[in-house]
């Protein structure tokens, strides 16, 4: 089975190659770059083509498998037509496919619901990673906006931060964007 | 009043208005629908939401409907056209040397003359072993078929002599600035985005390759649309109003600035203001210009879906070798386009409404009263540039002729 990953994202691509290698499906090839993709599409002449849903340029993919020799007949799907609750976890999940006519179901079916769960499985790390990287910068914002306070009320850290938490209450914001709000308003004061 | 939930995905392009204005100016709620708009960069995602149940209704290419009803490039699933969201507001955009090599840069010409011109350059490239590059937004589009119409028309194979790619809209500029094509065939406000930017120069509308072309239709699969016929009538109803919106002179620059808003064109309200006036600037720092009739939303039943133009892009699609002829698909595709759900949602508000389903396309000189079941109706000239005319009962002799 020759498997074809089209992905503007790399990252998300080779944590799919992973999956498909771990589950014993080692003919896979991934394309990041849109440019000369015909040319190489052909020369590969996959089973299957993996592409994110939100491609965009999944319309000119499907013009080149339209006028694909190597691919014979090629058809989007998800799974088979019959299979909703597939089709809907495939769209849900971001993924779609491209799959030789004729090409037994039983033999797509498992390719497809491992990239189901790989691309899950990115949007979770993807998820979590901007979570981290946001609690990272509010954490900044309440230090930066404490050492303000400190410096220009004269007062200690504590009492920067109830101060803080405090305006956060009284106006039911969040400590993290009052923090912000603070830190933005002297970068545009400056020493007024 | 409790509102029922409907999504229609769509393409950010400036004939998605009507679904748009249908929900920012509170038609669609008046009618007990709390719309949602769902958008998306492809087609092909825009077809896959409708296919698989994500969306309710889609703003989509009419031959597109055509081919997933055929099943060209996916398990055909019958969808229906109730409702057509608009005529033309395409145009075809080169690069500006190329176009000074066969227009009057800056204004409208004759196409025929321009395509006779296009030629020559076309030939020439060819010889040299590299022949011109056409974008088109979709295999499957009008804009495909409007461009080969063209093309043949002015005695250009649109196979041999030329080459022609897919090409997203949002893309058309950059495929044009970095020399990957010479020339596209997009919907606004993308021509008026690579004019602005200097990469290419507006050299037809088409409009003037065929005044009256069937654009953007509201798609549904067909048994959506029958699970709930009063739901489906009081979109339509929601989307007429729209379009007598979208024609009020006196409201155009709000619905310019709504068009643009981040979660639909998110782009240039004076760019997008250009289309929905009919003024066009075909050429960087050339004034605007007064192209009647370039975009179509509303005015003498423009909405309707006459079966007669599902049958002209059958023919479109058979000539382009996307589908072979014969009397089974030509069956399928016609009755892809639903005249009479269109009938039966308006006929309460009282618009015009034609007597007959079909008609012969591009068979009108003159603006001329057509029968109505209620209503008048006066249809203005539909001409092609070549002067042909498409009768649907005579598909054969239609075909024959190319």
């Amino acid at each position: 089975m020759r498997i074809a990953i089209v992905d503007e994202s790399a990252a998300r691509a080779a944590v799919i190659e992973e999956g498909l290698r771990d589950a014993g499906l080692s003919d896979v090839t991934i394309f990041v770059d849109r440019r000369g993709i015909a040319a190489r599409l052909e020369a590969l002449s996959p089973d299957v083509v993996l592409i994110n849903l939100a491609n965009p340029h999944r319309d000119e993919l499907e013009e080149l498998l339209a006028l694909s020799k190597a691919m014979a007949r090629p058809v989007a799907m998800f799974v088979d037509q019959s299979d909703v609750a597939g089709i809907e976890a495939a769209i849900d999940a971001g993924v779609s496919a491209y799959v030789v006519d004729g090409l037994k179901k039983e033999r797509i079916r498992p390719i497809l619901e491992l990239a189901i769960r790989r691309f899950r499985a990115y949007s979770r790390l993807r998820t979590e990673l901007d979570e981290a990287r946001s609690a990272l910068a509010e954490r900044k914002a309440i230090d930066e906006a404490k050492a303000l306070l400190m410096k220009k009320r004269g007062i200690d850290e504590p009492a920067a931060y109830a101060a803080l938490r405090k305006a956060a209450m009284d106006s039911g914001r969040r400590i993290g964007d009052v923090a912000d709000a603070i830190v933005t308003a002297n970068r545009l004061m400056g020493d007024l | 009043m409790t509102t029922t939930p409907f999504r229609i995905g769509f393409l950010p392009l400036v004939d998605a208005a009507l679904p748009i204005l249908a929900r920012e100016l509170g038609f669609a709620e008046a009618e007990g629908i709390s719309l949602e708009l769902i958008r998306d960069i492809s087609w092909a995602t825009v077809n896959d939401r409708l296919l698989y149940g994500h969306s309710d209704a889609a703003h989509l290419l009419a031959p597109l409907a055509i081919a997933t009803t055929l099943g060209l490039g996916r398990p055909a699933t019958p969808l229906s056209v109730p409702f057509v969201l608009g005529l033309n507001g395409n145009a075809i955009t080169l690069r500006p040397d190329l176009a000074a090599q066969v227009t009057a840069v800056g204004a409208p010409g004759d196409v025929a003359a321009i395509g006779a011109r296009l030629a020559i350059v076309a030939q020439a490239a060819r010889e040299r072993g590299t022949p011109l590059r056409f974008g088109v937004v979709h295999r499957y589009s009008s804009h495909n078929y409007m461009l080969r119409y063209w093309l043949i028309g002015c005695g250009i194979d649109p196979d041999a002599d030329v080459a022609i790619v897919t090409v997203a809209p949002p893309f058309a500029a950059d495929a044009l600035a970095a020399g990957e094509i010479d020339g596209i065939c997009v919907g606004e406000p993308w021509n008026s985005v690579a004019v602005d930017r200097g990469v290419g120069v507006i050299v037809a509308v088409t409009s003037q390759i065929w005044l009256r072309g069937v654009e953007k239709v509201l798609a549904m699969r067909t048994a959506r649309m029958e699970e709930n016929p009063d739901l489906t009538h009081r979109l339509l109803r929601a989307l007429y109003r729209a379009g007598v919106a979208f024609v009020d002179p006196a409201r155009r620059e709000d619905i310019a600035a709504i068009l643009a808003g981040p979660a639909y064109l998110d782009g240039s309200a004076t760019l997008i203001g250009h289309a929905i006036s009919d003024r066009i600037v075909f050429a960087q720092g050339a004034a605007p210009i007064d192209v009647p009739d370039f975009m179509f939303q509303h005015r003498e039943a423009a909405n309707f879906p006459w079966v007669s133009q599902a049958a002209w892009l059958y023919a479109q699609m058979t000539i382009a070798g996307h589908v072979p002829a014969n009397a089974t698909s030509y069956d399928a595709a016609q009755r892809v386009f639903r005249p009479d759900v269109y009938r039966a949602a308006l006929r309460p508000l009282g618009v015009p409404l034609p007597g007959a389903s079909s008609k012969l396309e591009g068979g009108i000189i003159e603006a001329l009263g057509v029968g109505t079941t209620q209503g008048r109706l006066i249809l203005g000239a539909d001409r092609f540039f070549d002067a042909r005319s498409f009768d649907p009962a005579d598909l054969a002799g239609y075909l024959g002729g190319f």
